[in-house]
């Protein structure tokens, strides 16, 4: 049997899904044997060299480059997978679509405590920046997701045995106890 | 200023149960409750600022800001919709120059959207200045923004003659109409008042009075259906200090009005049947919840009950029966729908946002302020005392025989007469149809936007779990037996409230959308499932009816119907109602719109997505081809 490819990426997230991946602990000697990565910070690779079987997707859309990372995950990977609370549902960062996008800006950058030595009243303008949406957005909000494994973080077991369900194509066992929301 | 505040408090003794009454008075005085106010309340009262406001900011006709001279509160509902809202609405926002939801800057109008004021057969109709002007017209708005607009008093705009019955009584004098179309046992004038208080009572022990209700079968008219009865055991049986008879007289379901005309015509036999609830349960406090709807009501109801009180029907050994002592107050609402719900109607009469509590404690074990307390609807109270009156057997003479006695119907909606009907349980949609004179009915709303959409096709494609899921018929059907579905507990239960629409009708867009957006409306917030998942539902819809839906979305919306049960109380539980119903009555409305060819679409539009912020900090969105 051939190594099931692997790709992860982290979007408006706090890597915190990640570091659950890590938790897998001795068992990554394992997950090696049985996958391969390809674009991940795991592995610092940038580009998609091929085709990937499972996409792990970790925090929702906030900015334009979300975005075309996560259509650029889309299209180079058979199954995407949504990691924990903020690509399910956007999560703590969304927390800001109440608030209109302007109103935040013009807080985060000219009225807030901390900016007072923002003495110009520059915004980030340059057209090298990603832009900001004007919410937040869940990822199947914006590309189709397959599969979701919810959590803040998933614990690394849960995300264990999913990786473990898809890579060798068993159904995996779910019980009440480990879907956790938060 | 902060003594005319004092004093309204004083009046009230201090009692933080009246907070409702208090609110009232203070915006009877001034037209809102401002900031001063709230802080003397809230040492006054002893309780924080928090919880004050709170109690303001929960009810549609309490305001923290200043309102108008004349406040216009404009019907929302339904069918205020389908007879010409919409142009009323451009004519009193042409008329008094401003848009709704603001108060112009003379502060001499203020404009609100309203839910449904129970006046569904005569909309649309608005409440300004606590009077109700109905059948409304943009003709008739000018004539009334020019009376206010010269100063008058709102009660000499009340155009052409009173209404009928009562409500052209001296105490009432609304341009209301009763619209009785079809009497019965209870909407029958031939009753002597407090007979059965009066005369009766005394040679029948309370357990006696228990065991005819229960004979009876007699089951809750607001649309639950829990034997009447057995809730008068309950509450018989727990100890309590003080037992309360309360009478949910907050009818705020979409198309019900029907408590509205008892209310109007036959109060006596009303508050006699609270007090036969009093005698059998051993209570002593009464209350009715009326909906600030019908506050033009409360002088009216409230000489009704100085009469009762006359007559030894209410106050100290009624009835000349030693230690029956009884005695029944009016608590007026502000606006809020949820308050229909026993336990947040309780809530509201301690005063409090008129959230639903936990259950149990079951009302009947502990209610208002912690005592035993029976809360029971309008018709219940009133089918009581027929039942005294002419015993359980004459009773369950009338009906089916799981459901017995007669309905109240409001109707309204596409038919020729729209209005009250008393009919038997058992009646058939079809009947109801003829007798209303509804002709090329494509749907009708069954128990208000929390029942069914019931029609006329499409509904073979349904299998039997679905159908026995939603209505528990006897049997698969077919389009053609649809109308001769009986309302009845085992068949077709209802409130009373029926809605009708003919085949012009668009009942996605017109009918479903103006449901969803009463129960977001109205939902009072404290469970995430009631507060969240009907917006999201209804946005689902807007995508489908957009065009851009696909097949799963309407699988996802009916597999987050069901997670909408959670949710504490009844509103919340079926606020997702008019999307599942209309989904297994009307699917083909919903697949017609949805995209044949693809699976996945999201409507995600990034350019438009960026342009807020892209504007805001002065640069040209630049897009990649990824």
């Amino acid at each position: 049997m051939s190594k099931k490819i692997i790709a992860t990426t982290s979007l408006a997230g706090c890597f915190g899904c990640h570091m659950s991946i890590l938790d897998i602990d001795e068992r990554i000697l394992q997950l090696i044997e049985l996958v391969e990565f390809n674009k991940s910070p795991v592995d610092d690779i940038k580009k998609f060299t091929k085709q990937v079987d499972i996409g792990i997707i970790e925090g929702g859309c906030c900015n334009s480059e979300n975005v075309e990372v996560l259509k650029y995950f889309r299209e180079n990977c058979n199954i995407l997978v949504s990691l924990g609370e903020c690509a399910i549902m956007g999560g703590l960062p969304a927390m800001r679509n109440g608030i209109p996008v302007e109103e935040c800006l013009q807080e985060a950058y000219l009225d807030g405590p901390t900016v007072s030595l923002n003495k110009e009243k520059i915004l980030p303008n340059d057209p090298e920046l990603p832009m900001i949406l004007e919410k937040v957005f869940p990822c199947h909000e914006v590309v189709k997701v397959d599969y979701f494994l919810p959590g803040c973080p998933p614990r690394a077991d849960l995300i264990w045995d999913a990786l473990v369900a898809l890579v060798t194509g068993n159904e995996m066992d779910l019980p009440y106890e480990v879907v956790k929301f938060d | 200023m902060k003594e005319k505040v004092v004093e309204i408090i004083s009046k009230y003794n201090g009692d933080r149960s009246r907070l409702m009454d208090i609110l009232l008075d203070i915006h009877d005085w001034q037209g809102y409750v401002d900031d001063a106010s709230v802080d003397v309340l809230a040492s006054e009262l002893g309780i924080s600022a928090a919880e004050v406001n709170e109690t303001i900011s929960f009810y549609h006709f309490f305001s923290n800001k200043p309102r108008a001279k004349y406040n216009i509160y404009l019907n929302d509902s339904i069918t205020a919709c389908m007879r010409g809202r919409a142009q009323v609405e451009q004519a009193f926002e042409n008329e008094c120059g401003i848009k709704f939801g603001t108060v112009s800057a003379d502060g001499v109008f203020g404009l609100y959207d309203t839910s449904c004021q129970g006046m569904n057969d005569q909309g649309p109709a608005a409440i300004i200045n606590d009077l109700v002007f109905t059948n409304l017209t943009p003709y008739r708005v000018k004539a009334l923004v020019d009376g206010m607009k010269e100063g008058k008093e709102i009660k000499d705009l009340v155009y052409e003659a009173n209404g009928d019955g009562n409500n052209a009584d001296p105490d009432m004098q609304v341009m209301v109409q009763n619209h009785i179309r079809k009497g019965g046992m209870l909407l029958d004038k031939n009753f002597e008042p407090y007979a059965v208080v009066n005369n009766m009572l005394k040679d029948k022990s309370p357990e006696d009075v228990i065991q005819i209700v229960q004979d009876s079968n007699l089951r809750g008219r607001g649309g639950a259906g829990f034997p009447t009865g057995l809730k008068w055991r309950f509450g018989r049986r727990v100890e309590g200090e003080h037992r309360v008879i309360i009478c949910n007289a907050d009818e705020g379901e979409p198309g019900t009005f029907k408590d509205r005309v008892m209310l109007t015509e036959f109060p006596e036999l009303v508050f006699e049947g609270m007090a036969i609830a009093a005698y059998a349960t051993g209570a002593d406090i009464g209350l009715v919840y009326l909906r600030y709807e019908y506050r033009y009501m409360l002088d009216f109801l409230n000489r009704k009950l100085q009469e009762m009180r006359d007559a030894n029907a209410l106050g100290k050994d009624i009835g000349g029966i030693k230690d029956f002592n009884f005695d029944i107050r009016i608590q007026l609402g502000a606006g809020a729908y949820v308050c229909g719900e026993e336990s947040a109607l309780i809530e509201s009469l301690e005063g409090k946002r008129g959230e639903p509590r936990d259950k149990p404690p079951f009302p009947v074990e502990k209610g208002y302020l912690d005592y035993p307390t029976i809360v029971n609807n309008v018709e219940t109270l009133a089918a009581t005392v027929k039942i005294l009156q002419n015993g359980s057997e004459w009773f369950t003479s009338f009906g089916t025989k799981d459901s017995h006695g007669t309905k109240l119907l409001s109707v309204s909606g596409d038919c020729r007469f729209p209005g009250i009907y008393e009919v038997e349980w058992g009646t058939s949609i079809r009947e109801v149809l003829q007798m209303c004179g509804a002709e090329n009915v494509q749907a009708i709303q069954v128990g208000g936007p929390s029942g069914v959409l019931i029609g006329t096709r499409d509904i073979d494609h349904l299998n039997k779990t679905e159908l026995m899921n939603w209505y528990k018929p006897s049997g698969m059907m077919t389009a053609e037996k649809f109308f001769d579905r009986k309302l009845s507990y085992s068949d077709l239960p209802t409130g009373g409230s029926m809605i009708i629409f003919n085949k012009d009708r668009n009942l996605l867009e017109e009918v479903v959308m103006n449901f969803m957006d009463f129960f977001i409306e109205e939902s009072c917030g404290s469970c995430s499932t009631c507060r969240s998942l009907p917006q999201i539902m209804k946005e689902k819809l807007e995508k489908i009816l957009s065009g851009a839906g696909v097949r799963q979305d309407i699988d996802d919306l009916l597999s987050w119907g069901k997670v909408i049960k959670v949710s504490r109380c009844g509103l919340g539980q079926t606020a997702a109602n008019p999307i599942l119903s209309s989904i297994l009555n009307f699917r083909h409305l919903y697949e017609e719109h949805i995209q044949a060819m693809t699976d996945y679409d999201n409507t995600f539009d990034m350019e438009g997505l960026v342009k807020a912020s892209c504007d805001f900090v002065g640069r040209k969105p630049v897009f990649h081809n990824s």
